[in-house]
């Protein structure tokens, strides 16, 4: 049963993976690089099931954790061109 | 017997939660434009993950595993939505519109440019 | 064919499908995304194969800092890849020659898993055999990193802190603080500025598990490091670069930067004084298991305070220069 939720998170990761590619929007590549992080969250867990030593959460625990990090960075550079805080007149988008 | 329970509840949950898995990768292949594309993807954060992560705990039984799983599943639970609702959000202040029946094209994605103008 | 054996040869698929769609996009954002799935997947491969702190390493860089850096990089230089200008045949010939020359190389070495493979008949029967009687901790990683190799982990953290000082020198000749602008936060996001709130803390406490429970299971120094860096950068993210480096001044991070390593180089010095050998910590507790627990942890502690500053400082450096680009780039 394991193998078969790995095969199934392996087949949606290649998916995922072929929106990342064919974008066309920068939105559907972020939507699908964290759609691709929650899968990985989920495979490591199931290996750990496979391999029969599910200690290994700690890696799974860490992305739930800080995966969400990557997108805030993305969309704040694209609003505000800027990680930092100084944003010119033109940049300016209330 | 009680054995037998606890796999067969844990491998509904398995396969319930790969299948939504599945469909919502293939939403995200198939779906017509970015906010469609992004309902899709939501299938296999929310449910799809979650029961998969339910399924596993009913594996584990209670150990340190399960209390792991959780907080994963509570973390995933505050997270995906937080990303996909900033990502809809700006997408949305960057003028991507969506596509809608009474003007068919308009919103395609590739209408507006990448990061586009206001 | 075994399950474990399909699964690898899936990631590395996965791993090669990656690689070719960065080399194929020349939006050098969706490179960045890329990038970011290509360490998913290494280190989802790493866990496969049961090195699982260097996955850890791996998913701590690449779950978030990676990320940021590249973007951040992106904004001081160009969002697109210039088409090349001249003929590719050369380079195309010589990556081909050197691929050739590796995978040529791989043939004499042993095959995978192999138990007489050099590696496993060196050094590493000693570590796991004596592990447990002279150093007392369940996690033999960390045992040969910190202890037995301490001498080559001070060396990394040493490389970590010149990097770090090479960045902040560079990037320092640079800084650009154009008039006429004004602070701008994510103010108006209030779900963002709400989950982040509630992460934070979590984030933090969970970089201190993998601090101090690194002898038990994957973690150290390096990894929980990076992770509490990473919750000051998506404080900065949100709340803004002021407000953070009103929590901690850049100047006070600059100087954790130091502390880490000379924390390290000092415990080394300490056994030293002891008339042992340079990082025996044998002698810092009563008897020779109690020293090499404490000596572990303090130096365990100075990688995490160094490689913590560096990634916070970097990226204060980044991040406080305003990039510039016009309109009619983007």
């Amino acid at each position: 049963m394991f193998t078969a939720t790995m095969a199934a998170l392996l087949a949606a990761m290649i998916l995922a993976l072929g929106r990342l590619y064919l974008g066309p929007t920068l939105y559907d590549r972020v939507l699908s690089a964290n759609s691709f992080g929650t899968k990985t969250v989920l495979l490591i867990g199931v290996m750990g099931f496979l391999t029969g030593r599910p200690d290994f959460l700690d890696i799974s625990l860490l992305y739930a954790l800080i995966n969400f990090i990557g997108t805030i960075a993305v969309l704040k550079f694209f609003r505000y061109r800027t990680l930092g805080d100084r944003v010119g007149p033109s940049g300016d988008r209330q | 017997m009680s054995a037998l329970i606890t796999d067969a509840v844990s491998w509904a949950l398995l396969a319930a939660g790969s299948l939504l898995v599945v469909v919502g990768a293939l939403g995200l292949i198939r779906m017509p434009d970015f906010y469609t594309r992004m309902h899709a993807a939501g299938i296999t954060d929310t449910l799809g993950a979650d029961l998969i992560l339910l399924g596993l705990m009913v594996q584990a039984g209670f150990s340190l595993v399960t209390v792991k799983l959780l907080l994963i599943a509570a973390f995933l639970f505050f997270t995906s939505p937080t990303s996909t609702h900033a990502i809809a959000n700006a997408a949305l202040t960057a003028g991507l519109k969506p596509r809608v029946a009474e003007s068919p094209g308009a919103g395609k994605g590739s209408a507006a440019p990448e990061g586009g103008e206001p | 064919m075994s399950i474990e054996a399909i699964i690898n040869i899936a990631l590395f698929v996965f791993l090669g499908l990656t690689a070719f769609a960065i080399l194929k996009l020349r939006a050098l954002f969706a490179v960045v995304m890329l990038s970011a799935v290509f360490s998913l997947v290494s280190a989802a491969l790493l866990v496969h194969l049961d090195a699982v702190d260097v996955a850890f390493t791996e998913a701590a860089v690449g779950a978030g800092i990676s990320t940021v850096l590249m973007l951040a990089t992106l904004a001081l230089t160009s969002r697109h890849e210039k088409a090349p200008t001249r003929s590719q045949a050369l380079p195309l010939i010589v990556v081909f020659l050197t691929g050739f020359a590796l995978v040529y190389g791989t043939l004499d070495m042993p095959r995978f898993g192999d138990p007489q493979a050099p590696i496993q008949v060196h050094v590493a029967p000693k570590y796991i055999a004596d592990t447990q009687s002279e150093i007392g901790i369940p996690n033999i990683v960390t045992a040969v990193l910190a202890s037995y190799r301490g001498f080559d982990t001070l060396g990394e953290v040493t490389v970590i802190f010149t990097a770090g000082i090479g960045v902040l020198l560079l990037l320092a000749a640079f800084i650009r603080e154009p008039e006429g602008l004004r602070v701008q936060t994510m103010d108006h996001h209030l779900v963002l500025r709400v989950v982040t709130k509630v992460l934070i803390g979590p984030i933090l406490l969970f970089a201190l598990y993998v601090q101090f429970h690194a002898d038990y299971g994957p973690g150290g120094g390096f990894q929980a490091g990076i992770i509490f860096a990473s919750a000051f950068i998506i404080y900065a993210l949100v709340f803004g670069l002021e407000n953070a480096r009103k929590a901690v001044p850049g100047r006070a991070v600059r100087l954790l930067v130091a502390c880490g390593v000379l924390l390290y180089g000092g415990v080394g010095f300490v056994s030293f004084l002891f008339g042992k050998n340079y990082l025996n910590y044998s002698v810092l507790g009563a008897d020779q298991v109690a020293g090499q627990h404490l000596g572990i942890l303090l130096v365990e502690f100075g990688v995490g305070l160094t490689v913590a500053a560096v990634m916070v400082s970097t990226f204060y450096a980044f991040s406080g220069q305003n990039p510039p680009i016009g309109d009619e780039d983007w």
